[in-house]
Order: structure tokens, then sequence, then C-alpha cells
């Protein structure tokens, strides 16, 4: 593709292409479980509250991925400890909590000069700001993230689908969970530059529910939603730059345009594929082996 | 005392009581199961028959008493124990087909690095050969029936490979010829020196596929061989006296009979 070769002279371009398509697969990996696990809420609640950590990472002067990841797992094992340890597990009591830090985080960054400027990058993403050194991270974290989940694989599925067994069977759940919510705020820390900490929901759910559709393994769908992830940093950022549209918002786009093609034409679960077949079934209902009317 | 197989667990509770909030569950229960026993544990609604196994099970910790597993006090889950609960928590939307819901008993089998090979995906079919359930070896499992659902939970239980077997209400919702393979399971497992106890409302079922009867309202009302136990005071004790009672009484008279 010569539009690649082309742009990837300018090593900002090629970092930023190499951090969306990482940052997509990665994200559609874990998403599977986010998607499976019905924590959509919680990934955006997460998303939410890693925020002011950040924020105070950066108005220190720290390299602020790193700030986030130390602010991600603090957040995940309070998560874990107020919903295990307390009744709070109900959706509007997380809302409230962690739109309060997301407020907490904005009020410091207000207190910056360039305060619109950085509050921007930190909710669209600054795509064309991630250097060598920040991809390498990235790397680095999204390798660890896919290790645990290629690790835990058994218990992360046993959990989902069955909890009660699984404790039964001696898993730990607790601590199994602790450990997702800290590896899905890893995944999050790493898309906050690639698509800012507002969309990176979008690439937890999004490619995940689209693999859904298209199948009914759990193997497959973890490739697919990698696969689906990926494309859609590839493609969302191509975009982007030839659009001239803010990279985040182009690569969820991306990621919802192949969610929208697979829920009307998936083969199985389609919308446009379902009604072809019950327009077939009225023109030859001979052909109904088991009427059910 | 003789021990059928050296694997065979033995399972006692002393004392076991448990509260919710300031409600009594269970009180004083004693008990004790040894390998080979098929056991039945009757009661009505909220006796206390789920409560009491997921104690057994160390899934729930008891208010007072305790678990004694090999005259080791129990705490948490056990792998020689085996629950089979009332009703599934299970996410039936689940990418996963009916070989891979029983594969999940091979988890502590197989070494985390390595996938799961020809022999545990054989051991996987023959549990779902012995419940009738390898033609279905891979449905997803939403598109199957309940009782086939129950079959297949059964199936992963018997892949876990036990010593003491606890099912909650395994015949509830099931049909005949669904009943007659869990009984055939159950009796298979016991001649292998396994215990066996199940959770029942079903008279029939408890008098004619169990060795041991237990009475359960919050307490032991009676417990011992089910012809014995089976008498019209002990049942009406447990389920308190109704007219439909002396239908059951007949019913377990035929049966004691036989
Ligand atoms: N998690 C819980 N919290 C509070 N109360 C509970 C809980 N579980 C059970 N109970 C109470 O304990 C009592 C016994 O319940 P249990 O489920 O053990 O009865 P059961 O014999 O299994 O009834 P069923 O035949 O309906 O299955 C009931 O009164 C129930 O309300
Ligand atoms: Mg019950």
């Amino acid at each position: 593709m010569s539009w690649f070769t082309q742009h990837s002279e300018h090593t900002f371009m090629q970092n930023a292409f190499m951090a969306s398509i990482l940052v997509g697969l990665i994200c559609g990996v874990i998403g599977v479980f986010v998607v499976l696990k019905g924590l959509a809420f919680m990934g955006d609640a997460l998303s939410h509250a890693i925020f002011p950590g950040i924020v105070i990472a950066y108005l220190l002067g720290a390299n602020y991925l790193i700030g986030a990841m130390v602010a991600a797992i603090l957040v995940s094992v309070l998560i874990g400890f107020a919903s295990s340890h307390t009744h709070i597990n109900n959706d509007s009591a997380i809302g409230v909590f962690f739109v309060g830090a997301f407020a907490l985080g904005i009020a410091l960054i207000s207190t910056q000069r360039t305060y619109s400027r950085d509050l921007t990058s930190f909710l669209v993403g600054s795509i064309l700001g991630v250097s060598r050194d920040d991809l390498y991270l990235t790397a680095a974290v999204g390798a660890i993230v896919l290790l645990i989940v290629a690790l835990t694989r058994r218990e992360l599925t046993s959990i989902a689908f069955d909890p009660v067994f699984s404790q039964a069977d001696g898993i730990n759940v607790r601590l199994y969970e602790q450990l997702f919510f800290i590896i899905l705020s890893l995944a999050i820390v790493i898309s906050l530059q690639t698509v800012g900490n507002i969309l990176v929901l979008a690439l937890l759910v999004t490619p995940a529910t689209t693999a859904r559709l298209l199948t009914d393994r759990l193997v497959t769908m973890i490739g697919l939603s990698a696969l689906l992830g990926g494309l859609s940093g590839l493609l969302g950022l191509y975009f982007s730059y030839h659009f001239s549209i803010a990279s985040g918002a182009s690569i969820v786009l991306v990621a919802t345009a192949f969610f929208l093609i697979a829920y009307v034409f998936a083969p199985q679960t389609g919308v446009l594929t379902q009604y072809v077949r019950r327009r077939m079934h009225y023109a030859h209902p001979e052909r109904d082996v088991f009427p059910d009317m | 005392m003789t021990a059928p197989e050296k694997s065979a667990t033995r399972i006692e509770t002393q004392d076991l009581s448990v509260h919710f909030e300031d409600r009594s569950a269970l009180n004083a229960i004693d008990l004790s199961l040894s390998p080979g026993e098929i056991v039945a544990l009757v009661g009505p609604n909220g006796a206390g028959k789920s409560t009491l196994m997921r104690v057994l099970a160390g899934m729930l910790p008891p208010s007072h008493g305790r678990v004694l597993v090999d005259g080791q006090a129990s705490h948490g889950p056990n792998a020689c124990i085996i629950y089979v609960p009332q009703r599934s928590a299970v996410d039936w939307t689940f990418p996963i087909d009916v070989t891979e819901v029983v594969l999940l008993a091979r988890r502590k089998a197989r070494s985390r690095l390595l996938p799961y090979g020809g022999a545990d995906r054989e051991a996987a079919l023959r549990v779902l050969t012995s419940v009738g359930m390898e033609p279905f070896a891979h449905v997803q499992i939403s598109r199957l029936s309940g009782g086939q659902q129950q079959r297949v939970f059964l199936a992963r239980a018997l892949l876990q490979n036990g010593d003491v077997y606890l099912l909650d209400e395994p015949f509830t919702g099931v049909d005949v010829p669904t009943q007659d393979v869990v009984v055939e399971v159950l009796r298979e497992l016991a001649s292998r020196g396994k215990t066996i106890v199940f959770a029942t409302h079903d008279l029939h079922q408890a008098f004619t596929s169990s060795n041991r009867v237990i009475l359960l309202n919050r307490t032991i009302i009676a417990d011992g061989p089910t012809s014995e136990v089976a008498t019209d005071a002990n049942l009406r004790a447990t389920f308190g006296g109704t007219s439909s009672m002396f239908d059951l009484v007949d019913l377990m008279n035929g049966t004691a009979q036989r």
C-alpha cells in the first residue's frame, strides 16, 4: 500500500500507526472478557477514575503513562475492595463515585495555564504525540496484559461463565477479579494517548460485541475481536489522516462501522440474514421441517 | 471402621448452625456421611437443604459448629467435594459449547501453559456418554433444553472426579428418562465408594433412589436407613400434617414394602 510507505517516512506517523494497531488489538482481546462479564459500565467507570491520577502525575512532572498505571492499579484495588467488602455494587453508586473522581481530575487540571489544550489531549487523545518510548512502553504493557490473559484464560472463562461452579472448584474468584481489573486498567491506560479517556470504552466493547455476532466460539471470538480492534486502529488512523478528523473518533467510527455491518449481515445473527431466512420460509413453507405455529 | 477405597472421604458436621441475619436456617446439625452411601436430603421449601449443602461444600461458613473432612476442620471448598447447585448461575449466552463446559472440570489437571489435548477431550466425551449427551458435544450451551443442560452439569461434576457428590435438586424439572439417567449415574458412583447426597422434595425419588434418608426442617427430624425413616410421624413432623400427606404416606409404605 503506497499511502502507508509514503506516510511512514515520518517517524511520528509510524509510531502513531503502531500504537493504534497495538492498542486496538490489546483492547480487542481484553474487551472480550469485559463484554462477556457485562463490565462495560465498569470499564467506563475505571477509565474515568484513573483520570485524576494521570493529572496528578502530569502536574508532578512524572511520565504520565507511569503515573496513570500507578493510579490504575490503586483504583482497581479500590474497586475490588468496594465491590467485595461492602454492598456498593449497584451501578448508580459506582457512577456517583467515578464521576466525582473525574471531576477531581478536571478541577486539578484547570489550575494549569494550558488547561484547555491539556484537557483536550487527555479526553480525546493525542496520537501524533506518541514517542518511541511511549510506543515501547505501550508494547511492553500490552505484552504483560496479553500474557496474563493467556495464563489465566481458564479461570477468567470459568468465572465469567459460571461463578458458583468456579468458587466450588477452588478458584479464588475475588483474586482473579482483582487481577482482571488491574490488567483492564493497564489496557485503558495505554489506550489513552491513542483514543483518549472518553472513547476508550468503544475499543473495549465494540470489537468484542461485533465478534460475538460472528461466532459462538470463545477462541474465535477473541481472535476476531483482536483482528477487528487492530484493523479499526489501522483504518481509523488512515481515515483520520486522509480526512483530517480526530484520530480517536475516527478509530471508534471504523469499529462502529464494523459492528453495524455485522449487525446487518452476520451469517447467523444478522438482521438482514434473519429477514431473508424468514422470507424464504414464507415463500416455501413446505421446506419447514418443524412447523412451530 | 472399614474404608472401601483408599481415596474415600468422610464428612462430618458437629453442632452446625447457620443464621441469616437474625433468622436461623439450620440448627444443631450433627451428621456423618460415609463412602458408598446414597443419602436423600428431604424437607419442605426453606428447610435449609441448599444451605446445608453449601456449608458442606465449603461455599458458606457456618455460624456455629464445624465441618470435618476426614477428621480435619474444613475451611472453604475442597477438591474432593463436588457441589452441583440447585440453580446454575450460568451466563447462558456465553460462547461455549457442551464439551468446553465439561472441560472446565479439567482446569486443575492441566498446566496453564498447555492447551487441552486429546486425552482431555476423550475424558470429556466419556462423561458426556455416561449421561447420554455425546450427540450434543459441540452444541452451544444455550441451544439445549433445561434437562439437557442439567445433564451437562452432571457430566462436568463427574469429570471433576471427587469423593463426595452434593447434588441440590438433581431431579427437579427433568423428565423421567433424565431422572433415570441421574439415578443410574449416582448408583454407579456409590458402587465405586463415592458418597452421594441429593436434596429433593420428591418423596418418591427420595425413597426409591437412596439407601439413607435425612429428613430436615431446620434441624434433623430423622436420619437413618430409608425404610426406617419413612414413617407417618416423621413425615408429618417434617412437612406438617396436610391432607396430601396421606398420599405420601401410602406411597412411602408401598415403597418400603418392595
Ligand atoms: N443468602 C441468604 N440470605 C438470607 N437468607 C437465606 C439465604 N439463603 C437462604 N436463606 C434462608 O434460609 C432458609 C433455608 O433456605 P434454603 O435455600 O437452604 O432452603 P431449601 O431447603 O433449599 O429450600 P428449597 O426447597 O426451596 O430449595 C430460608 O428461610 C431462606 O430464606
Ligand atoms: Mg434449595
